[in-house]
C-alpha cells in the first residue's frame, strides 16, 4: 500500500553531499571532457597542450570531449544505476527516488517525482531563458549606434547565435517540461508519467546541453546564428562545435520527453477520461509531443553529418565535393518548422484551458479546438520550404508551399474562433493569468498576420531575411509562448509551490512586458520593410532613430522581467504566503488536489465525470472510486 | 437564456467591425500603401508594392474582427462583481458560426494562394528561381535580356557580364528600361543578394547558379545587401549600385572592359558555377 516514509534521523550534510547527486555529476562530467579530450588528442596524433592553448581548435578532440564529459555528467546524476541494476537481476522498482527525501536535496538529484522534475525543469529554463534574455539586451545595446561599436562583429554574432539557438533551444520544453510534466498526469488521472526514469533523463540532459552551448564562448563562438546554415558552420571557428553538441543533445531530449508524454497520455489515463473528456491542454500537449519525436530526429540527423563534415573530413554540405548547402537548409527546416510549432502549440493549449476558468465557461466548440492543434500539427511537416523560397530551389514548388503555409492559418484560426467563443458572453476577469492570456491573442495576432506577408512569395522577395521576419517571429514566439509561459506560471505556480505570487506585481510585470514589448518588436517590422537585413553589426545610419527606440523597449522589457523575478523571489521565498487549495476558483483536476500536493497526487484513482468543462452547469456527483491504482504499480 | 434587456451583441460588434475595416482599409490602400516597400524601382517592385498593398488592406478587416470582438467582450463581458464566483451560460458551440468562419477564413486562404501563385508565375518577381526559372518577364526578341552574373563570396559581391567579354567588375551598373537577367552564385558559403529598390533577392549558394529577373525603370540608385549570415562580416556586406541611361551604360561598360582587361585574361572561362578549393578546416 501507500509508502507513508518512516522519520528517520537524517545524515549528516556531508554525507548528504556524497552520492550520485548534483556534485557528483559535475565532477564526473569534467573527469569525461578531459578523457575526451586526450583521446581526441591521441587520435589526431597532435599534443594536447598544444590545442587547449590555442582555445581547443581540435574538432575531434572538444567534440569526444563533449561527449564524454555528458556521458560523465549523466552516470554522476546516477542514470547508470538502474539499467546495471536490472543487468544484475534486481526487480524493478522506481521507490527509492521518490519517498527517499522530501527536502532541498531532491531538486540537486534523479528524481522520479513528476512534480519535482517540473519544478527543476522550471528553474533550470528559467536561469536559461534569462541568460538567453541578457544577450538580447546585449545585442540591442550594440544596435543603437549603427557605426560605433560595443562589440567586435564576432562576438556579436556570437551573442546573436547563442540568443537564437538558446531560446530556440530551450524554451522548446519551456511549456512541456514545467507544465505538461506538472499538470498532465493529475490532469489526466496517472500517479506518474509513463517513463519517470526518462522524464528526469530529459531535463539534464537538457542542462547538460546548456552548459555546452555556453562553453562556446572559450572556443571564439560561432558566427552562425541559431540556424548554423552549412558550410558557413564547416567553416566556422571551434566554437561551433558546441552548437552542434548543444543542438544534438536538445534534439534527443526533446524526442524523448516527447515519447514519454506522448505515451502518458494515451497509456494512462484514467478509468473514464476518454479522448472526448480530455482538457484541452493535454491535446495540445499530445500534438507537441508529436512534433517533437517525429521533427527532433531529423536535427540530430542533420547535425551528425555537420559533425562528420568538420571532424572526420566527409562533405555532406560541401559543394564542389558532392555535397550541398541545400542538404542542411533542408534538413535543419523540415526539422525547424515544426519546431515552431512545437513553440507556439502549447501556448493555445494553455491559453485555451485558462480561458474557461477566467470567463466561467466551458470551453466554446472543444472539437474545433482540437482538430485546430492536430490539423496545425499536421500541416507543419508541409511547410518548410517557405524558408528557402528565394534560395533556387524548387521554384516550380513555391505555389504549392505557400498554399501550404496559408492553409494552416485555417487550424490556426479554430484556435482563435474558440478564444472568442468562449469569451462571449462569459464573465470575464482580469486575473494575472488572464491578462497574459489576452495578450496572447492580441500578440498571435499580429505575429500570424505578419506571416501572411512571409507566405506570399512576391512578398517574401522583400521580407525574407530582413527584420521584418524577425518581429514576425518574436510575435509568436514571444508573444505566443513566452506570454503564455508566464500566464501558467501565474496560474500554476501557487499549486506547484504551494505559495501565492503577488498579484500587485504580477500586474505591474504583465502591463510593462505588454506594453515593452509591443514596443520593441513593431517598429522592426517597419525597419524590414525599409531594408534592414537581420543579423547584421552595422546599418544604414537612416534607421538609428526606430532602433534606438527599439532598443529602449528592449531595456524596459529586460526591466519587466527582473520585476517578475522580483515577484517570484519576494513572494516564493521571502514573504511565503500560503496558496489556497483553489485560489481560481478552477474545475480542472489538478486543482482539486491537496496543497501541498501529496507525493502520490490521489489516494485513489479519479473517476472522471464526462464533462471537463463544468462550467455553468450542476456539479455531477462524484461517480464510485476505483480501488486499483492507475497505471499499475506506483 | 437571455436577459429581457440584453442588447443585440452581434449586431453591435458587426456595426463596430464595418466602421473600423472601411476605415483601416482605407487608410491602408490610400495613405499607406504608396510608401509600401520597395518603391518603384523596377517593373517587378512595383509588383510587389501591389501585393504588399493588397495583403494589408485584406488583413485590416480580419484584423479588425479579433481586435472589435476582444475590445466589446472584455468591456461588456466583463465580471462586475468579482467577490462572488457566478458562472456564466454553458454555451458550447455552434455549429452554423463554425461553419461560416471555416467557409470565410478557406475562402481567404484560397484567395490569398491563388493571387500569390498567379503574381508570381507572371514574372517572377524578383525572387530567385534556380537553374531553371519557371516564370520570366516578356522580353522582345530584338532586345535579349541582358545577364549579369553576380559572384558573391566572403564579404562582397562581384558581378560579370558574358555578354561583354566576360567582365568581372566590382561595382555594378545597369542600364535603364531593359530586362536584367541575374544569375547568382557563391564562391564559398550561402549568401543572398538583395538589391532592395529593384525588388530582387536571390541566394547565392555555392556550386549553384539562381536565376532572377528584374525589368528595370529609370535611373536609380540601388542598395545592396547580403541578406543570408554569411560569416563575420556580414554587417558589412553591403554597396550601391546604379541604374543609368543605355548610352551611359554602354559607355561605363566599355570602359571597365579596358580597364579591367589584364585581370580578365587571367579570370576562369565564364561559367554557371565556380568551384574553388573549399576553406576547409583542419581535423
Amino acid at each position: 500500500m501507500s509508502t507513508i516514509a518512516v522519520p528517520v534521523a537524517r545524515p549528516p550534510l556531508w554525507r548528504r553531499l556524497v552520492g550520485f547527486n548534483l556534485l557528483a555529476g559535475i565532477a564526473l562530467g569534467i573527469i569525461g571532457y578531459v578523457i575526451g579530450q586526450w583521446i581526441g588528442g591521441r587520435f589526431t596524433g597532435v599534443n594536447i597542450a598544444y590545442y587547449s592553448k590555442t582555445a581547443g581548435q581540435n574538432d575531434i578532440a572538444i567534440m569526444l570531449g563533449y561527449f564524454f564529459g555528458v556521458v560523465g555528467f549523466l552516470i554522476g546524476m546516477g542514470f547508470a544505476n538502474y539499467p546495471i541494476q536490472r543487468m544484475l537481476g534486481y526487480p524493478p522498482t522506481l521507490a527509492e527516488h521518490e519517498a527517499e527525501e522530501e527536502g532541498v536535496g531532491r531538486y540537486f538529484r534523479l528524481c522520479t517525482d513528476h512534480k519535482v522534475v517540473a519544478i527543476q525543469y522550471l528553474v533550470g529554463i528559467g536561469v536559461f531563458f534569462f541568460i538567453g534574455g541578457l544577450n538580447a539586451m546585449l545585442i540591442r545595446t550594440e544596435l543603437l549606434q549603427p557605426n560605433t561599436h560595443v562589440f567586435g562583429a564576432n562576438q556579436y554574432l556570437t551573442l546573436v547565435g547563442m540568443h537564437g539557438t538558446m531560446m530556440m533551444g530551450m524554451m522548446t520544453s519551456g511549456i512541456l517540461g514545467p507544465f505538461a510534466n506538472w499538470v498532465v498526469p493529475p490532469m489526466i488521472g496517472a500517479r506518474r508519467m509513463a517513463f519517470p526514469r526518462i522524464e528526469s533523463f530529459t531535463f539534464w540532459l537538457l542542462m547538460a546541453a546548456g552548459v555546452v552551448l555556453i562553453t562556446t564562448i572559450f572556443f571564439g563562438g560561432f558566427q552562425t546564428g541559431w540556424t548554423g546554415y552549412q558550410p558557413l558552420g564547416d567553416q566556422n571557428t571551434a566554437g561551433y562545435d558546441a552548437y552542434i553538441g548543444f543542438f544534438a543533445l536538445v534534439g534527443v531530449s526533446m524526442t524523448l520527453l516527447g515519447l514519454n508524454l506522448a505515451v502518458t497520455i494515451i497509456s494512462m489515463r484514467a478509468p473514464g477520461m476518454t479522448w472526448t473528456r480530455l482538457p484541452i491542454f493535454v491535446w495540445s500537449v499530445l500534438a507537441t509531443a508529436a512534433l517533437m519525436f517525429l521533427a527532433a530526429p531529423m536535427l540530430i540527423a542533420a547535425l551528425l553529418m555537420g559533425a562528420m563534415d568538420r571532424t572526420i573530413q566527409t562533405a555532406f554540405y560541401v559543394a564542389g565535393q558532392g555535397g550541398s548547402s541545400y542538404l542542411f537548409q533542408n534538413l535543419f527546416w523540415v526539422f525547424g518548422h515544426p519546431e515552431v510549432y512545437i513553440v507556439a502549440l502549447p501556448g493555445f493549449g494553455i491559453v485555451l484551458e485558462l480561458l474557461p476558468v477566467f470567463a466561467r465557461k466551458p470551453l466554446w466548440g472543444y472539437r474545433l479546438a482540437v482538430s485546430g492543434m492536430l490539423g496545425v500539427g499536421l500541416l507543419s511537416f508541409f511547410v518548410w520550404q517557405h524558408h528557402l523560397f528565394v534560395s533556387g530551389i524548387n521554384a516550380d514548388l513555391r505555389p504549392f508551399y505557400m498554399l501550404s503555409t496559408e492553409l494552416i492559418s485555417l487550424p490556426t484560426g479554430f484556435t482563435f474562433l474558440c478564444f472568442m467563443g468562449t469569451l462571449w458572453r462569459g464573465r470575464i476577469r482580469f486575473t494575472v493569468p488572464m491578462l497574459f492570456c489576452l495578450a496572447w491573442a492580441f500578440n498571435f495576432l499580429f505575429g500570424g498576420i505578419s506571416g501572411v506577408f512571409l507566405s506570399d512569395v512576391p512578398s517574401d522577395v522583400t521580407t525574407h531575411g530582413s527584420f521584418f521576419s524577425m518581429a514576425h517571429f518574436h510575435y509568436t514566439i514571444m508573444g505566443g509562448l513566452v506570454f503564455t509561459f508566464f500566464a501558467a506560471i501565474y496560474y500554476w505556480v501557487p499549486k506547484m509551490t504551494g505559495f501565492n505570487l503577488s498579484e500587485r506585481l504580477g500586474k505591474v510585470h504583465f502591463w510593462t512586458m505588454f506594453l515593452a514589448f509591443n514596443s520593441t518588436f513593431a517598429p522592426l517590422f517597419a525597419l524590414g520593410f525599409m531594408g534592414m537585413p537581420r543579423r547584421v553589426v552595422t546599418y544604414n545610419p537612416s534607421f538609428q532613430a526606430l532602433n534606438d527606440w527599439a532598443s529602449v523597449s528592449a531595456f524596459i522589457l529586460g526591466i519587466s522581467m527582473l520585476i517578475f523575478l522580483y515577484n517570484v523571489v519576494w513572494s516564493l521565498l521571502i514573504k511565503r504566503e500560503p496558496a489556497e487549495a483553489n485560489p481560481w476558483h478552477s474545475k480542472s483536476p489538478e486543482w482539486q488536489l491537496a496543497t501541498p500536493v501529496p507525493v502520490y497526487d490521489f489516494e485513489r484513482t479519479p473517476v472522471f465525470d464526462p464533462d471537463p468543462y463544468p462550467y455553468g452547469v450542476e456539479p455531477v456527483p462524484v461517480g464510485r472510486p476505483v480501488v486499483a491504482p492507475a497505471g499499475g504499480q506506483a | 437564456m437571455p436577459e429581457v434587456n440584453e442588447p443585440n451583441h452581434f449586431l453591435r460588434i458587426v456595426l463596430w467591425w464595418l466602421v473600423v475595416s472601411v476605415i483601416g482599409t482605407a487608410l491602408v490602400v490610400f495613405v499607406l500603401g504608396p510608401g509600401l516597400p520597395p518603391g518603384n524601382g523596377s517593373v517587378e517592385a512595383s509588383g510587389q508594392v501591389t501585393d504588399n498593398t493588397v495583403l494589408l488592406a485584406l488583413s485590416v478587416p480580419v484584423a479588425a474582427a479579433v481586435l472589435v470582438y476582444l475590445t466589446y467582450a472584455l468591456i461588456v463581458f466583463r465580471e462586475r462583481e468579482p467577490e462572488v464566483y457566478v458562472d456564466g451560460p454553458p454555451i458550447r458551440g455552434n455549429a452554423s458560426i463554425q461553419l461560416w468562419w471555416l467557409v470565410t477564413t478557406t475562402v481567404i486562404v484560397l484567395f490569398l494562394a491563388g493571387y500569390g501563385s498567379i503574381r508570381l508565375l507572371a514574372d517572377g518577381s524578383g525572387g530567385g528561381q534556380g537553374p531553371n526559372p519557371i516564370a520570366a518577364p516578356a522580353a522582345s526578341s530584338s532586345d535579349p535580356p541582358l545577364q549579369v552574373q553576380v559572384i558573391a563570396q566572403q564579404w562582397q559581391f562581384n558581378y560579370r557580364f558574358p555578354g561583354y567579354g566576360g567582365v568581372e567588375v566590382p561595382d555594378l551598373e545597369l542600364p535603364a528600361n531593359t530586362l536584367v537577367e541575374f544569375h547568382v552564385t557563391s564562391l564559398d558559403v550561402i549568401h543572398s543578394f538583395w538589391a532592395y529598390q529593384l525588388g530582387v533577392k536571390a541566394d547565392a549558394n555555392p556550386g549553384v547558379d539562381n536565376v532572377a529577373y528584374v525589368t528595370t525603370k529609370g535611373p536609380l540608385s540601388v542598395n545592396i545587401r547580403c541578406a543570408e549570415l554569411c560569416g563575420v562580416w556580414h554587417g558589412y556586406m553591403f554597396e550601391t549600385a546604379h541604374v543609368v541611361s543605355k548610352a551611359d551604360f554602354a559607355t561605363w561598360i566599355r570602359a571597365q572592359e579596358t580597364r579591367f582587361a589584364p585581370a580578365t585574361k587571367t579570370l576562369p572561362p565564364y561559367s554557371k558555377t565556380y568551384f574553388p578549393p573549399p576553406e576547409r578546416r583542419g581535423g
